[in-house]
């Protein structure tokens, strides 16, 4: 392998590149903008769930559980109902996701010791947002149910008993749970895994679409110099990618640092170097712009965004496909990033996860080097 | 006219078939969505990953900790001796949870005094530490309820103290609250999007890229005859792939489909005009498929984060609320997930299959337009 030629390969793409001022500005600006929407709009929490009351009671007390809920910050109380056509035509129409239902006795039976139901109706075509606010509203009225009950035994002259349970609960790692800091760190595996791909994925097969492989063949390069040649720029715009993400992430979006950045940005320059080959490979396998970016698509962004852990949690997923994510290198690098941003471990605990990246890196590098036939068929 | 829209769409055609490898693609990309969205894209919570700390180790103890074991959410991974062991446990993510209870939990229990007793929670991943600490505090909630009852039967004698209130929850739509029920007809959506508007944008920049747009410019075809010849072989693809997801969703996955096929169709195909518009007015502002393909993911992803397809659209900030209403996929997604769950007709979607035929109008004929000028 000569240096000169390699330097040469990497000469001329890094010139393509510049030329083309538009794909190497999305480049830059598609993480920002998946790092400006992941970070501000999309989050999975659930808040003011909006909800329509069907008071049969008209009680103080009914008005009063009314009041509960609607004081909580989950929900928001968007009216009152009649009837089950109206709380359908309410969901029908997305003005509420759900409805409480308080029936006629409720007052009455609320005293005697049977215990009162009251029903809640939730849309349940979003089974995530249903689940968690049915958990809200079980906390609202547990809540309710409480007070009451502790008033009558004060009213009765009783001297309330001490809760027996005391459950202090303590958060590691996330203190105030917030979702941007779980997402932020995995998103950069995501976003690099999508970058390269994106940049690397028709680079040899617009070569061999436009006829100008036939020049690059006929000149003593070698195949590996024109691989690592062409890799080279983009390598140089993915660690471009990171080191934006990872400044974004610490003054725009306050994620807490707490590992070695040493570590964070080699691990990343392996990752990177191993997600370019391989969207690479697809271009130096199939020869075609259109097939290389479906294949891209289908076998690159769709595992790292839904397989990775990034949104989904791998645990609660069903064992078939918790064995295929094992395949998907961007899995071991969001547990990378979660570890050393959040926890700040370093490779005494991760290097299974760091080792098993390496490995996945210099096989796609050897892979796209054999693959690449310098001939013309 | 139609003898020459019916070549180029042969063309096309041929274009794209002749590769075995790209049939496999436009019909594995639903085939690999369909599984992660039917099986993997869950937000329910199991296999909490647990580790017990119990220095009491009594009766009561004990029974606290089976009482999570039973909830079924948890799974002891560890009974730890220390603090040490926790922290090592969390650190390494072999447990989510850590149950820390202290020498005199049962004594403090039994004799009437509160007891205290240490959840630590690896908040990692928010979301499921949120849930987490939800099903804790249901189990001690109940655990603790239910020690009350007894101490109040007591204390109480004869008096009776009120049952309280209890929420009985319903869920329409969705009884089971199956997350794929939700994600399924969705990704009808998403996947005759992406595969539309990628094999249009595409296929007319190549022609520019690689040259054979002189000639085509040369014959007598017009630019609605290139444009028709352009869009509707992907059309077609994109109802296919629609089929495809339907059929397998309903027979497979069990997605029930409670509205009329009719309406679902005739929707897709106003949805169409809107994806493969956008298609042709990308490729017009391309000149190299690199950028026809950077440009679609630019335009896809903004598309699919901001429909609702995953991350609900009443969370979202209020200005970004707006943008959404400029997202094509949000009014076919309200429309596909109306009709496959709540069996919704005419009547209630109206507005938004009017939306998207004026999108559809207004994109196809800006980009038209622009190709027209490109022909002429």
């Amino acid at each position: 392998m000569s240096l000169r030629r390699l330097w040469a390969v990497a000469r001329k793409e890094f010139l393509h590149v510049r030329r083309d001022a538009r794909s190497l500005g999305m480049g830059i600006a598609m993480p920002v903008l998946l790092l400006c929407l992941f970070g501000w709009a999309l989050t999975l929490d659930v808040d003011r769930v909006p909800l329509v009351v069907w008071d049969q009671c008209g009680s103080q007390s009914s008005r009063d559980l009314a009041a509960e809920l609607a004081g909580s910050r989950y929900f928001a109380l968007r009216g009152r109902a009649g009837s089950y056509a109206e709380i359908e035509r309410a969901i029908d129409r997305r003005e509420a996701l759900g409805a409480l239902v308080i029936p006629p006795d409720f007052d009455r039976r609320l005293w005697t010791g049977r215990g009162a139901p009251v029903q809640l109706i939730v849309d349940g075509s979003d089974a995530n947002t249903a689940t968690i606010a049915s958990g809200y509203a079980q906390a609202a009225v547990r809540g309710y149910s409480q007070g009451v009950v502790l008033r009558e035994i004060r009213r009765a002259g009783l001297r309330p008993p001490a809760p027996p349970l005391d459950p202090r609960a303590r958060v590691w790692f996330n203190e105030d749970l917030t979702g941007r800091n779980y997402i932020i760190p995995g998103l950069i595996a995501v976003i690099m895994m999508v970058i390269a791909a994106l940049l690397t994925a028709l680079t040899v097969a617009r070569e061999w679409e436009r006829g100008t492989m036939e020049q690059l063949v006929s000149t003593p390069l070698k195949g590996p110099e024109l691989v690592l040649g062409k890799l080279l720029p983009y390598f140089a715009i993915g660690m471009f990618d990171v080191l934006l993400a990872v400044l974004m992430g610490a003054f725009l979006f306050g994620v807490p640092m707490r590992g070695s950045l040493a570590l964070l940005f080699a691990m990343a320059a392996v990752f990177l170097a191993g997600a370019l080959s391989l969207g690479m490979l697809f271009s130096i396998v199939t020869r075609s712009q259109l097939l290389a970016s479906q294949m891209a698509m289908v076998l690159t962004f769709l595992p790292a965004f839904l397989l990775s852990g990034l949104m989904y949690a791998i645990p609660n997923m069903p064992a078939g496909i918790r064995a295929v994510t094992y395949l998907v290198p961007a899995r071991y690098f969001v547990h990378l990033l979660r570890g050393i941003y959040l926890k700040g471990v370093g490779l005494e605990v991760l290097a299974p996860e760091a080792a098993l990246l390496a490995a996945f890196s210099a096989a796609m590098i050897a892979l796209a080097m054999r693959k690449f036939r310098k001939k013309l068929t | 006219m139609f003898e020459r829209v019916w070549r180029m769409m042969v063309k096309e055609f041929l274009q794209v078939l002749r590769n075995p490898r790209m049939v496999g693609v436009i019909f594995v990309a639903p085939m690999i969505q369909l599984v992660v969205f039917g099986y993997a894209a869950t937000t329910d919570v199991r296999r909490v990953t647990t580790a017990v700390r119990d220095l009491d180790n009594t009766p009561e103890s004990r029974e606290l900790v089976e009482r999570f074991v039973r909830s079924g959410y948890f799974l002891v991974a560890e009974r730890a001796g220390d603090d040490a062991r926790v922290r090592w446990l969390l650190d390494r993510g072999q447990a989510q949870l850590a149950l820390c209870l202290d020498e005199g939990f049962g004594a403090d229990l039994r004799g009437g005094r509160t007891a205290r007793l240490q959840l630590i929670v690896d908040g990692t991943d928010s979301n499921t530490a949120a849930v987490v600490l939800g099903y804790a505090g249901r189990i001690t909630g109940d655990y603790s309820g239910q020690v009350l009852a007894e101490g109040l039967a007591r204390a109480a004698g004869a008096w009776q103290p009120p049952g309280g209130v209890e929420l009985r929850a319903r869920s329409w739509f969705n009884e089971n609250l199956e997350s794929r029920n939700f994600y399924v007809p969705g990704v009808v959506a998403t996947i005759t999007m992406l595969v539309t508007l990628i094999l249009t944008s595409m296929a007319v920049v190549r022609e520019r890229e690689i040259g054979t747009m002189e000639q085509l410019m040369v014959t007598p075809i017009s630019a609605a005859e290139f444009i028709a010849g352009k869009t509707l072989p992907f059309a077609l693809i994109g109802v296919g792939d629609a089929v495809l997801i339907v059929l397998v969703g309903t027979l497979w996955f069990g997605v029930p489909l409670r509205g009329s096929l009719v309406l679902l169709f005739g929707s897709l195909l106003v949805f169409l005009t809107v994806a493969l518009g956008v298609g042709l007015f990308i490729s017009t502002l391309c000149q190299t498929q690199q950028q026809a393909m950077m440009s679609t993911f630019f335009f896809f992803f903004p598309a699919i984060l901001l429909s609702g397809f995953m991350f609900p659209i009443a969370n979202m900030p209020e200005p970004v609320q707006w943008l959404t209403y400029l997202d094509p996929l949000r009014y076919f997604l309200v429309i596909i997930r109306g009709v496959f769950l709540k069996g919704a007709g005419l009547a209630v979607l109206w507005p938004q299959i009017a939306a998207l035929g004026v999108m559809g109008a207004a994109v196809f004929t800006l980009a038209a337009g622009r190709i027209r000028k490109t022909l002429a």
